[in-house]
């Protein structure tokens, strides 16, 4: 089955985001804490892609899409048409740098490289999509 | 989305998170915490009974302050958090990073120990 949320870029809309996330999950009865974790990471995507390639503008927008499948494994794609911006391509810092240069950033690509089996980046239709896989339970 | 209530108890300034720390909220964390480092707080205690979610952008606001309160000689300790707001830290080990402990006694206890 698949499900799609279309939302300005607007850092107010992350908790939409949120119970989008959460409803579609618990219809497929997937377990609290990998729930969270899923939700967690599709957060950090968004507000990132928002932030980064879209500074912020409530008229620019994205698309998330659900699609599960019967082997368990969930597919999450982000697309938009802003700047791709692909986490592959940055380095997470080690948290002693972090806490030394008192820095508020850098944690939330290591959250989603913590979270997702997989993260891809591809070009369709004119829109950039990331494309995050997690097999969940069995 | 984040409400943060302050109460003072034993030279200890409380602040409680009632709700969701995201990227748009993290902001009123950090507020929060340099209002009381700013009120002249060594003893900051984090109550997160009523956190309900915290993405990056709140963990960020707690791990930038670490450098600062070891200069300072500030201790600050967090209790009460959810199965899944703990699972938050844990995914990034920041549970070894910060105080953690499990509910107000303790982090009481803790603050006593780590001001001596």
């Amino acid at each position: 089955m698949s499900y799609q949320y279309n939302i300005g870029c607007s850092l107010a809309n992350l908790k939409g985001i949120r119970d989008f996330i959460r409803k579609t999950l618990q219809v497929h009865a997937v377990p609290d804490v990998e729930l969270s974790a899923i939700v967690l990471a599709l957060d950090e995507m968004c507000s990132n892609l928002m932030i980064h390639a879209h500074h912020c503008n409530p008229d620019h927008s994205l698309t998330l899409k659900i699609h599960t499948q019967e082997n368990h494994i969930f597919v999450f794609e982000i697309m938009d048409d802003g700047e791709m911006f692909d986490i592959n391509q940055f380095h997470s810092p080690e948290l002693g740098n972090i806490v030394h240069e008192k820095r508020k950033g850098g944690l939330g690509i290591r959250l989603v490289k913590s979270i997702m089996d997989n993260i891809e980046y591809v070009h369709e239709g004119g829109k950039n999509v990331c494309r995050l896989t997690k097999k969940i339970g069995a | 989305m984040v409400h943060i209530k302050r109460l003072q108890e034993e030279s200890c300034d409380i602040l409680a998170v009632i709700g969701e720390i995201d990227a748009s909220s993290s902001i009123e964390l950090d507020l929060a915490i340099a209002k009381s480092v700013g009120d002249g707080y060594r003893r900051i205690l984090v109550d997160c009974h009523a956190l309900e979610y915290i993405s990056s952008a709140g963990l960020g606001v707690f791990m930038s302050y670490i450098e600062e309160f070891k200069e300072k000689g500030i201790v600050m300790v967090l209790f009460g958090m959810s199965e899944k707001v703990a699972h938050t830290f844990s995914i990034l080990g920041l549970s070894d990073l910060l105080n953690i402990v499990s509910n107000k006694e303790e982090a009481k206890q803790r603050i006593h120990e780590l001001s001596v």
